[in-house]
């Protein structure tokens, strides 16, 4: 056989070339990365101290830290991801499971898409008109659920979309031996699943514990700590928007650290959820 | 090519009697549907108690197909359905009054590639048998030896039965999905080219153990590989197109078979 030299030679140069551009695009998303790590870093680390984890909001010209706020992020998110994995993962299983060619299984899968894809703030009215109107309070409950409204479909999406990636052959080895569909799918499947389920309930917990939006209609926020779900309570997200837009100088060095506390959470938690699911698999 | 008329050849089949009395699973004209394409075509085939009958045949003649007829694997699928007769130790279970849960607890399968669950080797194994039996632990534990045993694994996995069963080699994998289908103790065992995803050694091994497992159990084994057919089986079924073409003891089958299709098939000629 004889090569072309030419096409050969020719055919490099296009790989090579593509190669450069791949790793300059990956340059350009990394540099945008890294610029906003190092912003945030530079200008939220000088105002991180134990203040900031003990003491409430302060008034203007006082102060203080952001321990009600981070409280009250906490409370709300924890509530607003039970809730959300409760829900998604329970229909994701049924999507996956039960409804994959049904009608109704159509509308629920577009439904959630729709659902996945809503403004936040829309969420957060939503909310409004339904927790916080007709009971006359904003409260930690509607932020709560704001937030599982738009956590439940992340979950549910990851949810449907791990359960379909799962060889057919391991189901058809649980029916084979007898098993009922619900027995396969919780000692099977979801275990089978289950780093892609983690990653799921981490993608939702990422999306919710920056959203300032929803809270804004529903949770608003509080100067002081607050241990009534049904009352205002403050929130990182929230607190940050204010301050950040606020003229004082040490309200935006708290609005700083609290962006950073966020940014370090997500990634703490990512890094965490990496090795627990890599331990899984080892063992 | 000395046949006299190809034409007649072309139709051809050609299936031994048995013993009846020993036949322990008896298809009887089964047609199999995937939605509206017939996959099966008037199927009669008698598995025989405590031997091991092999089906043959190319791709996408169907023998898996009338092999995942005999647990209705196929009843998970909306669409495709079966028609004929199924007989089990005489009752037909193509009929809707069947438990398909007490079905499958009578007939186990072994998957082309190994399914171990993802848990321990242990649970793999009592993971059916929790299903229909309330054990002691000492029982269990006796049963999952016995399983493992008979599966030919027992010597390479009893130091670490708390271990995953997905960190096992792909070998030991498969003989776990053996040993997890035995432990329930099932009458008939299908396996489903179960030594294709494995490595020579491995597949002999897995073949040493079909040979011993026919004691206790009805064994129908669908391969690709006619040298193992001609190896495990008593009976040798050879499938074409949805048809079956020709049954009968596995030494006459392969050394003299009945139809030109099957002679065929087994020099090589096509298939």
């Amino acid at each position: 056989m004889t090569v072309s030299t030419t096409l050969l030679l020719r055919r490099r140069a296009a790989n090579a070339s593509f190669v450069v551009f791949c790793g300059l695009v990956t340059a350009i998303a990394l540099a945008a990365l890294a610029a906003i790590l190092w912003t945030l870093l530079s200008k939220g680390l000088g105002g991180v101290n134990l203040d900031v984890f003990i003491k409430a909001t302060p008034a203007p010209n006082s102060h203080g830290g952001l321990a009600n706020a981070i409280l009250g992020s906490i409370g709300m998110c924890v509530a607003a991801m039970v809730m959300a994995v409760v829900i998604g993962m329970l229909a994701g299983t049924w999507l996956a499971e039960y409804g994959q060619r049904s009608r109704y299984g159509a509308v629920v899968r577009f439904m959630n898409d729709v659902l996945l894809s809503a403004p936040s703030i829309l969420v957060g009215l939503f909310v409004y008109e339904l927790l916080v109107h007709p009971f006359h309070s904003f409260s930690a409950i509607a932020g709560a659920v704001a937030l599982a409204l738009l956590a439940a479909p992340v979950i549910t999406r990851t949810t449907e979309d791990v359960l379909s990636l799962q060889p057919t052959a391991l189901r058809e080895a649980g029916v084979s031996l007898g098993a009922p569909l619900a027995l396969i799918i919780r000692e099977i499947l979801w275990r089978s699943a289950r780093n892609g389920l983690l990653t799921g309930a981490l993608l939702a917990f990422a999306r919710i514990s920056g959203e300032t939006a929803p809270l804004l209609f529903t949770a608003l926020n509080n100067q002081f700590f607050s241990f009534n779900p049904l009352k205002p309570t403050a929130n990182l997200p929230v607190v940050i928007f204010n301050y950040a837009l606020s003229p004082y100088d040490d309200w935006r060095n708290l609005a700083w650290a609290g962006a950073l506390l966020i940014a370090a959470t997500v990634l703490v938690v990512t890094i965490v959820a990496r090795i627990v699911a890599q331990e899984q698999r080892r063992s | 090519m000395n046949t006299l008329n190809p034409v007649v050849d072309q139709f051809e089949t050609s299936i031994a009697d048995v013993d009846r009395a020993e036949v322990k699973v008896d298809v009887k004209n089964l047609d199999f549907f995937y939605g509206k394409t017939k996959s099966l075509k008037g199927v009669s085939i008698p598995f025989s108690r405590n031997k091991v009958t092999a089906l043959i045949g190319p791709s996408g003649c169907g023998k898996s197909t009338l092999l995942r007829t005999l647990n209705r694997m196929y009843a998970l699928y909306p669409g495709q359905r079966a028609e004929g007769e199924i007989m089990l130790d005489g009752e037909n279970i193509l009929s809707p009054r069947t438990d398909l849960a007490r079905l499958r607890a009578r007939v186990g399968m072994v998957f082309q590639k190994p399914t171990p669950f993802p848990m321990s080797v242990y649970d793999n194994v009592a993971f059916g048998v929790r299903l229909y039996e309330n054990l002691s632990k000492a029982d269990m534990d006796a049963r999952v030896e016995e399983a493992l045993t008979r599966a030919a694994l027992w010597g390479e996995v009893k130091d670490n039965l708390k271990g995953s069963g997905l960190g096992l080699s792909g070998g030991q994998q498969q003989r776990l999905c053996v040993a997890r289908g035995v432990a329930v103790r099932p009458e008939v065992l299908l396996l489903d080219e179960p030594t294709s995803a494995l490595d020579p050694i491995s597949s002999a091994k897995l073949e040493e153990t079909v040979t011993q497992l026919k004691a206790d159990h009805t064994i129908v084994i669908v391969t690709h590989n006619l040298g193992q057919a001609a190896r495990v089986s008593d009976y040798t079924g050879f499938m074409y197109l949805g048809e079956l073409v020709e049954f009968g003891a596995t030494d006459e089958l392969f050394t003299r078979p009945a139809t030109k299709r099957t002679s065929d098939y087994i020099t090589g000629r096509f298939g």
